[in-house]
């Protein structure tokens, strides 16, 4: 839900070419790269160890996470709660 | 926009300063109160506690003066006319978040009731001196307002001139009082409520998306938006920009100081205030302050009937000091004779102005009570040798 | 699903023109930050089921239940890593001097019963320099909600110690080892009578997040605690690792315990910490004795006085 009234910048990462959409069961996670700070904590607290490390770096540098196991995703919501930069979320699928 | 009817208590009374003040307060909107209690300004917080409740207002004792100045700030973002009123040690204990309200361009109202210092001093003797306080107490570069009265009348009607300020210029105003004011009992005449000019919060024009919490007017004033009605806002000690985002800049920093000095110095017309009489021509002019001021009377008296032509230059606004008034009254006359209950402070700006047209005699008194009149009698007479 | 561009579900209640937040990487503050908002969120929901009696019709206070008008959130912080939290949401936001949030909310919220007023700031800045203020509003019981982050020293200056470092733990004030016992915050926030107080760490962030929630809505001086990691300072001068390892030391190490002694619960080094939700009470707060006492109290308008009033009111 886009708040109407928000009169903002573009939100930081936003851009087609940051964010990474990954389908996982019931829906998909993105992950916004270019707010990552490596801190691990989404890998590390994700109960089903879907992700883990990437080869890859954004713009600042940082090692960006990658979804490793997209099967074993439970959109349990972990991931984006611990994340301390708005860096990765869940979206669900409507339910049918 | 004039004072509301319900709260005004029209007539002619016999009330000290203290109360005076607290009902110019009410008369001017004031309905937050927040204060510790320190002699001799105890008798303004009775006062609102007494008052506010009933007026749907706030009184709150607060747990010290550092807190109370934070919940002043509090309560006139929360859009509540908000005052406090203190003495010399809660005055020096107010000076950090007073700092906090000239850099947020917070309105409020500080009243100090001054007594005899340093540290605890005389707590129910008169003092001035907190004059230089007034003006540089805060830390960094900023300017001030600070009226003071001569009684409880003055006490009553610059309470409501310094609300009307803090409104139009966005900051706190001071009321340099003192213990005599505060604690003197003499008649104070409550106009018509709709004889008093109230002037209203300055509210933004534009809609909450486009509102600015530091984009200036032309008076160099912004205006003031609502908190909970989605503006938004945004207010930070730190350095800031229009949005009241911080930026630790240099010039992100001139900029906003010069804004926040430059909104005081280019208005002054606006502030400053004084009492002049028979000053062309004079071959001295008295140059006072608060109860000081009520002590010269006598000695302008006396010294009128020896024959010496003695002008009075009375300051009502004391910050930003009136230098165009002293500077062209330096010209007219050959000394000054400055009596205030202090060291020798407001003098030192007197002879700054008067920049050697004049000679500047200070007649100090430590503290603890008024002057003997007859001391400033014979600085008058020995100005004139 | 299509591969579409789309935005964090919170991105629209923060600044994103203050964006990227000045947070450490492993800083546990953006995950506060995102449980705060998060809480604040929910407790915007209508259909959240609270305990608390409906507010009496006439009174403007926020209604203690889910239901908070966004647009009437206020948060105010003091000076410190956690206290630009107040810069990065998209409420109004009070940015005050060091220490002196407290008393600053107290005048907006009595200004304006209707806001909801959350402080959020560190521990130094609660306890150290804001500590009278703290115990005064805990007293007052004023309707605020305190969110305290404690980290074990002051970030912001450079890992200087604060009144909840542990003993013997090495910061750059302390570098033999702290000689001071810290504070038990939530024994400090019991004893002068708030009316909830809850300790979580940054990892018990849904514990964190439902706490926050309750004391927003809850009615009265509320106190939620939150344990996180500063792996600049705090974590690296006492060989605690990265934030990362000091979050699941916090999961490895942490009791949740409600009923214990409050006093035996501050933060030792390496020592287990007890978190949990400790006090949920209630008790008449500073508005409402105002209004029993003076029975004319209405926050928003002008109460004409009645003939018997105005004849105290006469000035004699």
């Amino acid at each position: 839900m886009k708040n109407k009234k928000a009169k903002t910048a573009a939100p930081i990462g936003a851009s087609k070419a940051n964010q990474e959409v990954v389908e996982v069961p019931k829906g998909c996670l993105t992950l916004i790269k270019d707010r990552c700070k490596s801190c691990g904590f989404c890998i590390e607290f994700c109960p089903k160890k879907v992700l883990e490390f990437s080869s890859e770096s954004n713009a600042k540098g940082y090692r960006v996470p990658r979804v490793k196991d997209p099967d074993k995703c439970i959109l349990c919501g972990f991931c984006s709660m611990y994340c301390p930069d708005f860096a990765i979320y869940q979206t669900k699928n409507k339910e049918k | 926009m004039a004072a509301s009817k319900e709260t005004v208590l029209e007539g002619r009374h016999f009330i000290n300063g203290a109360t005076a003040c607290a009902e110019g307060a009410i008369i001017a909107g004031c309905r937050f109160f927040a204060g510790y209690p320190i002699t001799p300004a105890t008798e303004v917080a009775e006062r609102m506690a007494e008052r506010l409740p009933h007026l749907g207002g706030v009184y709150i004792q607060m747990e010290d003066e550092i807190a109370s100045m934070a919940a002043i700030l509090g309560a006139s973002w929360g859009g509540m006319k908000s005052m406090t009123a203190t003495s010399g040690p809660g005055f020096s204990l107010m000076m950090e978040n007073l700092g906090l309200g000239l850099m947020t361009e917070t309105p409020c109202v500080v009243v100090n009731m001054q007594r005899a210092g340093p540290s605890t001093g005389l707590p129910t003797y008169v003092g001035q001196g907190d004059m230089m306080q007034a003006r540089w107490g805060s830390h960094g570069v900023y300017e001030i307002i600070a009226l003071a009265p001569s009684s409880p009348q003055e006490a009553m009607d610059l309470t409501i001139t310094a609300f009307n300020l803090s409104e139009e210029f966005r900051l706190p105003v001071l009321i340099m009082g003192d213990e005599i004011i505060s604690h003197m009992t003499e008649r104070v005449v409550i106009p018509p409520a709709d004889k008093v000019k109230i002037y209203p919060r300055r509210m933004p024009k534009v809609r909450p998306d486009d509102y600015l919490p530091y984009q200036p007017d032309k008076d160099l004033v912004p205006a003031m938006a609502p908190v909970g009605e989605g503006y938004h806002i945004q207010t930070t000690g730190l350095t800031h920009n229009e949005k009241g985002y911080p930026v630790m800049t240099s010039e992100a920093h001139q900029k906003l100081i010069k804004r926040l000095v430059d909104k005081i110095i280019l208005n002054k017309n606006k502030t400053i205030r004084v009492e002049e009489e028979n000053t062309a021509g004079a071959d001295v002019v008295i140059c006072s302050y608060g109860s000081s001021a009520r002590i010269a009377e006598w000695a302008i008296k006396e010294a009128r009937a020896k024959g010496i032509k003695v002008g009075k230059l009375r300051l009502i606004t004391v910050w930003p000091f009136p230098e165009e008034k002293v500077r062209a009254a330096a010209k007219k006359t050959k000394a000054f004779v400055v009596p205030e209950i202090n060291n020798g402070q407001i003098a030192l700006e007197v002879e700054r102005c008067a920049a050697g047209n004049a000679k500047v005699i200070t007649v100090p008194h430590m503290g603890g009570s008024t002057h003997n009149p007859q001391d400033i009698l014979e600085s008058i007479i020995r100005a004139v040798k | 699903m299509e591969n579409k561009i789309s935005q964090h579900p919170l991105d629209e209640f923060i600044r994103q023109d203050r964006m990227p937040h000045i947070w450490c990487p492993g800083c546990g503050l953006g995950t506060v930050f995102s449980g705060l908002l998060n809480a604040i969120i929910k407790s915007s929901a209508s259909d959240v089921a609270l305990c608390d009696e409906p507010r009496p019709v006439g009174r403007e206070t926020s209604p203690a239940g889910g239901g908070i008008d966004l647009n009437k959130v206020a948060i105010v912080s003091g000076i410190g890593c956690t206290g630009r939290i107040a810069g990065y949401v998209r409420f109004d936001g009070f940015h005050t001097t060091h220490g002196r949030a407290i008393p600053f909310a107290t005048g907006l919220k009595l200004a304006r019963p209707d806001l909801k007023v959350i402080v959020v700031s560190g521990e130094g800045d609660l306890f150290s320099i804001g500590g009278n203020h703290f115990i005064h509003a805990g007293r007052r019981n004023v309707d605020l909600t305190v969110v305290c982050v404690n980290n074990s020293n002051y970030g912001m200056t450079g890992g200087q110690c604060s009144a909840t470092t542990p003993v013997r733990a090495v910061t750059t004030t302390t570098p033999f080892g702290n000689f001071e016992a810290p504070f038990s915050l939530p024994h400090i926030a019991a004893a002068v009578g708030a009316v909830y107080v809850a300790r979580w760490t940054a990892f018990h962030a849904q514990k964190m997040q439902a706490s926050i929630a309750r004391a927003i809505q809850k009615k009265g001086f509320s106190f939620v605690e939150i344990m996180s990691p500063c792996p600049t300072y705090y974590a690296r001068m006492n060989k605690l690792g990265t934030g990362l390892d000091m979050m699941k030391f916090y999961k490895d190490n942490t009791v949740i315990a409600n009923e214990v002694k409050l006093e035996d619960i501050s933060i030792t080094r390496g020592g287990k910490i007890v978190i949990g939700d400790f006090i949920d009470k209630d008790r008449p707060t500073f508005n409402d004795l105002v209004e029993e006492m003076t029975c004319k109290f209405t926050p928003a308008g002008h109460a004409k006085p009645s003939g018997e009033d105005k004849q105290k009111l006469e000035l004699h």
